[in-house]
Formats: C-alpha cells, structure tokens, sequence
C-alpha cells in the first residue's frame, strides 16, 4: 500500500460525468470521506452547475473490512462475532440472521422461547436503530434537538441489552440454536417502562417535526423515487414502503415466530424524503406493538436447543456427565460439521433486506458467507434521485435512504 | 420438502427453454444455467413470469476444483407473487468471462463490479468495470480461495522486540 | 529553548506561564468529527446528554481538521482510508493530539487480514489509546482526561 494521493482526475471518469464537465463549464467537487453529512466515510464526486447536482457518483469501499474472508478462517460459532460489526446499528439482527441460516443450514431447532426473546430484541433494535437515523438525518437539516432526546431514549434501550448480555452494542446474545444464557429477572420491568414511556416520546419527536414548515420545505417533493424504480434497482424496506408499496417480509416470509404477532406495514404514498420520514416513525410505534405482544405472550421453557451435536452443554453438566465432557470437547476445539449445501435466509433489517447466503463444505467452517446487505444496493439509487436537486437537498436525500457504510462495504 | 406448484412450472420451463438442471434443499428451488443463457434466462424470468427483482448476486470460489472454479450466484425475487428462486452459473478457468445483467436488471452495476473486484470475473459489455470496494491500484482479487487472509503475527512477550522492529511506524 | 535562554533563571514564570498554557489547551481542545464505523456512535453517545463531553470543554465537534486540536479516531482504518486519514492529520494545525477509540484503532482489532491496518500507530502517531469494542461512553471520557492530565504535565521545553 503506498501513501498515494487520492485525486480527482477527469480521466478515471471520463465515462461517467458529462461532457460539460470536461470542457470545463460544471465543477467536479469532492464530497469527501470525512464529512459531516455523509453519515460515515462514503465519498461523493459531485458535479456542480452552480449549486445545482448535474451528476453524483458514490465511491464506496473505504470502510470495507474483508469480514467474509475472515468469516471463512473461523469455526460457525466463533464466527458470529464478526458479524454484529457489519451494520454495527442493527447488531442484534445481523445475529439473528446469521443464526437463522446456520440453523437451517443443519436444520437445528429453536425452542418457541428463544424465539419470543429474539423477536423482543431485533424490534427494540430497529427502534434503537430508527433513532439514531431520526437523531443524525435532523441534525443534517438543522434539527440539534431531535438528536440530543434521540440519544437519551437509546440509551435506556442500550441498557436493557446490557443488562442482558454485558455489552451495549456489540452483543452476540443469539446463538444457533437459542440465546447465550436465559434473561434475568429485571428484564420484564425494564422493557415494560420503555413500552410506557415512548409513545409520549415518539409523539414528542413527531410534535417538533411533522407539521414544522421548515422541515416540510426542505424534505416534500425532494428525491422522488418510484416504485417500478425501486424494485427495479433492488431497493427493499422503509425506501420502498415509503413509495407505496406495503412489502415487509415480516409479513411476506415470516420467520421466527413473527406470524403469530399482529402488527401493521407502515406504508405512505408519494415516494419523497417526507414519506420516507413518516414510515420510519410509523415504524418505531408498530415495533412497540410487537415487543408488547410478545412480552405478554413470553412462554417459558428452555432458552436454547439441547441437540448437543451442535449447542455445547452448559457448565454444571460437565461434572456429572461423560458425554457432555465429550461434546464440550468437541465443540470448542473442532466445531460442528456442515452439509456440503447452500443455503440464503433473508430478514427484513430496518434498512431493508438483509440476507445470508451460507454455504457449508462438510467441515466445522463455512464455506462461504455472502451478505446481502440492504445499504450497498439502496446506495446504488442515490444518482438516480439526486440529478437536478441542490446540494442542501442531496445531504437531506443521503439522510433518508438511510445507509450504513459498514452495511455497504463489509 | 416439496417446492410450490408454481415454482415447480417456472423450473421445468427454464429446464425444456434452456437446458437448466434443477436442484432443490431446503424447500428452496436452484437452477443450474450455462453461462452463454444467462441474460436470456434473466430477460425471460423478468418478462414471463414475474421475477422482477434481482436481491442478490454474488460468487463462490471452489479452488483448487478447476472445473467449474467458480459459481455465479443470481438470487431473483417475485415481488407480487412472493416467489425466491436461485440460478447457479458455474465458470471455468482463472479469468473467466460473463455477460453483464445490467440492461435486464440495473442494480446489477455495483454486484458485477464486486464481482470483478473481488473474484476477478470479467464481466463483458459492463458499462463501468472498475474497482469498487478495493483501492484502484489493489493486485490481486481477495475472496479467492488462493489469495491469503493476509494477517499479521501477533505480538508475544517472547517475540516482541522483532515484530516491533519490523512494524511500520510514521516518521513523525 | 529559546524562551527559556531569554527568561534566564526566572523559574517561576516558566512554571507559570506552563500552567496557564496547558490549562488553556486542555479546558477547550476540539476534537475533529473522526467517526468511522460502530466506535462512532458510542462517540455521539458521549457527545450526547447522558454522557456530556461539553463539560470537558469539547462543546462543538468540527468537522475541518483546520480548526481543531484533537483527533478522535473512532473505529476500523481500512486500507483505502490510511492516506485520507494521514493527509487530515497533517492538515492538523500543531499543537495536535491523537485518541485512538477502540480495539480496531488500537491494534486491528478482531479483524486481522488484508483489509484493515493494524493499529492506527503505523500512520499517525497516538497520545491516548482507549480499549474497547466498542467502548463505553464511560470508557472514552477516561481517555479523554488522561489526555488532559498528559497534557497539563507538558513541559516549556517542548513546546518553546
């Protein structure tokens, strides 16, 4: 790697910008990594007409952590580590799918309380995920408020996932096959006082936000992108529910025990920043209508499956039983072994489609292990939404497709 | 696990058109498809029977197996009607050549430009093949199986001193 | 050196023009918006009103590395990111420091292959390395006043 200087150059891109800017009439400016609104380290060559975006191209990559080759050098279990740290603001839902496709990869079973207690903690993650989003895209358009309320009711989410698991982001509490360890006994009131308190919260964000004209100005009619277009370039989740169409896969393709929960698919017409906002708030209420359900429905029973070929004993067996010294054994140092098959299990993260494509060759590692992650194809559609808009508008439209940098370079 | 009705008509209809070997695992549909098909499988699968998006496209690398080294993976989707089905295109050889998806689905850019960077596959009448997640000026494609992890020793007590000469250190 | 010559043996208003210096540069030392990946958001989490960083002085985060003294580098350093990172720590003016936030930072982290340096010390030099993955908010403030204490403890000499 040498210390070369990262320039622009007309050459490298002459294929992609216009001819204006070769002869030199528009300006070629560089949004660069580090920037304040570009919400990580993406880079945008801009061409300017003024102050006008005549064309946008994202150059992606300075995030990127080589996180499926590394998945590949480690055992399936030792592996779950590295993937909270690809979305790093939907952690617990990286797990569950990872979890999921390993599951079905070796076809293990999940016992229906693992399952509540997952579907609990992948909704408080998009509504911890959801705030962050509402508290750096206001902050791009001058809201600082709405980040400083945003942070302090993430932070009451972030302690029940300590209180949980020991660690405030970067959890790994799902396991294949269930969770880490069961739920301690504060966990019921703490989650029934975040269910209390963040409608009146939620109604307060929408008070400071919706009808405010200002906000109104600069996000109605800003970045339209339609739903042939969406589907066409792959856009999946808030995005595209923000222009019309109600597709979830919650609903669609339920996993986990999501049938048994009544919730809505928040959906708005229009296609703008504006409805894109409104479904991402939508979303947050219905999410604290899941956890309710399935906090008052939480079965009891065992927290992880008890097929020892592929979940280690727990602790106070090893004394007692030979076999579980074995499996223990086994497991740690070698690892369970995979079929020679692939398998693609897609969630729906509070970006959009998040999926796995697993592929075992018989041994304790995985083969290979694609992400499909739902921020490296939303991003594809931010040229197509940008053309003709200003640059103030640009940093509102980054805003709303909500991406992730560690999502779209792995 | 037997596959929907309506998947198992798309399938045979891709086996009598196109010469594709249907497989199945887990209650999923694979089609294997020649490579020189593919954009007249995708343009069909588009066209006739509703698949109207593609979720994901990647590749897998079986070296030192030469023959097929490497497998395209194509995952479409049926929005309206709820259907996934996977096409598998295998490849042979160390630079192999594919044709671009992009005039059939357009997302397709960023995924063959992944393709090409990080497994090296050519992907012809692509409008912008270049480097997209790897530096420009990188050697070298990284999810091969025969390109290393690249890691670095870790620092012991017992070999301290001699990593630490060789670390790289800025000069001021 | 050279002030030292001209003051001659007047100790006590080296000492004193030390204390009032550093205390100045540590009381108001902005940091430059740094964030790259999940270290980050615990860095906004810091920055936010539970866990106040203001109160420490670093009110305003900015964004041109022209206008700020501290270099926060929260989170993994990919290989295509060290020359970015090397050209704003030169377009730092002096005097500047270096915290690097996180295990990735640190030492690479739980990632040890191709793609991320190993530890940001092989580009830029670091005053304050805090452990973490991420680490808590808590965690940052520590570092943070360790790199206060570290620089209310510099010297005329090495600055004059």
């Amino acid at each position: 790697m040498s210390l070369q200087q990262v320039e622009i150059t007309s050459e490298e891109l002459r294929h992609l910008v216009s001819n204006r800017a070769i002869e030199g009439e528009t300006v070629l400016l560089n949004m660069g990594p580090q920037h304040p609104s570009t919400h990580g380290v993406l880079r945008l060559l801009l061409e300017l007409d003024g102050e006008i975006v005549v064309n946008c191209i994202p150059d992606i990559g300075f995030l990127h952590t080589g996180i499926e080759k590394n998945i590949e050098a480690k055992t399936y279990e030792k592996a779950e580590v590295m993937t909270d740290r690809l979305d790093y603001l939907n952690t617990m839902g990286n797990n569950l799918v990872y979890c999921l496709a390993v599951e079905k990869l070796v076809d293990l079973d999940v016992p229906a309380r693992a399952q509540a207690v997952r579907v609990i903690f992948t909704e408080l993650q998009r509504i911890s995920s959801h705030l962050v989003w509402l508290g750096t895209a206001a902050l791009d358009l001058a809201a600082m408020s709405v980040f400083l309320y945003c942070f302090r009711e993430r932070e009451r989410i972030l302690d029940v996932m300590e209180m949980c698991s020991g660690q405030r982001m970067m959890t790994t509490y799902f396991r294949p096959g269930g969770l880490w360890r069961d739920l301690p006994p504060e966990f019921e009131d703490a989650v029934r006082g975040i269910l209390n308190d963040f409608p009146k919260r939620i109604d307060e964000y929408e008070g400071l936000l919706t009808n405010n004209p200002i906000f109104i100005d600069r996000t109605k009619g800003i970045g339209k992108l339609s739903v042939a277009d969406g589907i066409a370039w792959g856009v999946t989740g808030p995005s595209l529910r923000g222009s019309g169409l109600a597709y979830d896969l919650r609903k669609e393709e339920p996993y986990s025990g999501y049938e048994q929960y009544e919730f809505d698919v928040a959906t708005a017409d229009g296609g703008d920043v504006y409805t894109r906002y409104l479904v991402r708030m939508e979303e947050m209420r219905q999410s604290l209508r899941i956890v309710k359900q399935a906090l008052d429905k939480l079965p009891s029973g065992p927290f992880r499956s008890n097929n020892r070929k592929f979940v280690p004993p727990p602790r106070a067996e090893l004394g007692t039983s030979m076999e579980a010294v074995i499996h223990h054994f086994k497991l740690w140092t070698e690892g369970f072994p995979a079929p020679k098959e692939s398998v693609y299990v897609p969630v729906e993260s509070p970006r959009g489609e998040l999926g796995v494509l697993l592929e075992g060759d018989g041994g304790p590692k995985p083969y290979r292990c694609y992400w499909r992650t739902p921020s490296f194809v939303n991003l594809q559609v931010l040229p197509l939404l940008s053309k003709g808009v200003f640059v103030a508008d640009l940093v509102a439209i980054i805003g709303s497709i909500d991406i992730v940098l560690g999502d779209a370079d792995r | 696990m037997q596959l929907d009705s309506t998947l198992n008509a798309i399938v045979s209809d891709l086996e009598t058109a196109f010469g594709a070997k249907p497989g199945e695992f887990r209650g999923r549909a694979r089609v294997i498809v020649a490579p020189e098909r593919i954009v007249e499988v995708a343009r069909t699968l588009r066209d006739k029977h509703g698949f109207d998006m593609l979720a994901a496209l990647s590749a897998v690398d079986y070296w030192p197996q030469r023959e097929p080294r490497f497998h395209v993976v194509y995952e479409f989707k049926a929005v309206a009607k709820k259907l996934r089905l996977e096409i598998r295109v295998p490849l042979n050889g160390d630079e192999p050549e594919l044709d671009s998806v992009t005039s059939v689905f357009p997302n397709a850019n960023w995924h063959e430009r992944e393709l090409w960077d990080m497994f090296g596959l050519k992907i012809k009448n692509h409008p912008d093949l270049r480097r997209i997640l790897m530096p420009e000026d990188w050697v070298g494609h990284p999810l091969r199986k025969d390109y290393p992890l690249g890691y670095e020793e870790v620092q012991f007590s017992f070999n301290f001193e001699d990593i630490d000469k060789r670390k790289p250190r800025p000069k001021d | 050196m050279g002030l030292e010559q001209k003051l001659g043996n007047m100790g006590i208003v080296t000492t004193t023009l030390e204390n009032v210096v550093n205390w100045s540069r540590a009381n108001a030392m902005w940091p430059m918006l740094f964030g790259l990946a999940c270290c980050a958001i615990e860095m906004m989490g810091a920055q936010a009103s539970n866990y106040d960083l203001s109160r420490f002085g670093m009110e305003l985060m900015r964004p041109s590395p022209r206008q700020s003294d501290l270099m926060i580098v929260a989170g993994r350093v990919s290989r295509k990111m060290a020359p970015v990172l090397r050209r704003l720590y030169d377009q730092m003016p002096a005097p500047k420091w270096v915290v690097s936030m996180g295990d990735c930072a640190s030492c690479g982290g739980v990632y040890n292959n191709y793609a991320i340096v190993q530890g940001v010390d092989e580009i830029v030099p670091v005053d304050v390395y805090v452990a973490g993955c991420p680490p808590r908010p808590e965690a940052l403030i520590h570092g943070i006043m360790t790199l206060h204490e570290k620089v209310k403890a510099e010297k005329l000499k090495e600055w004059a």
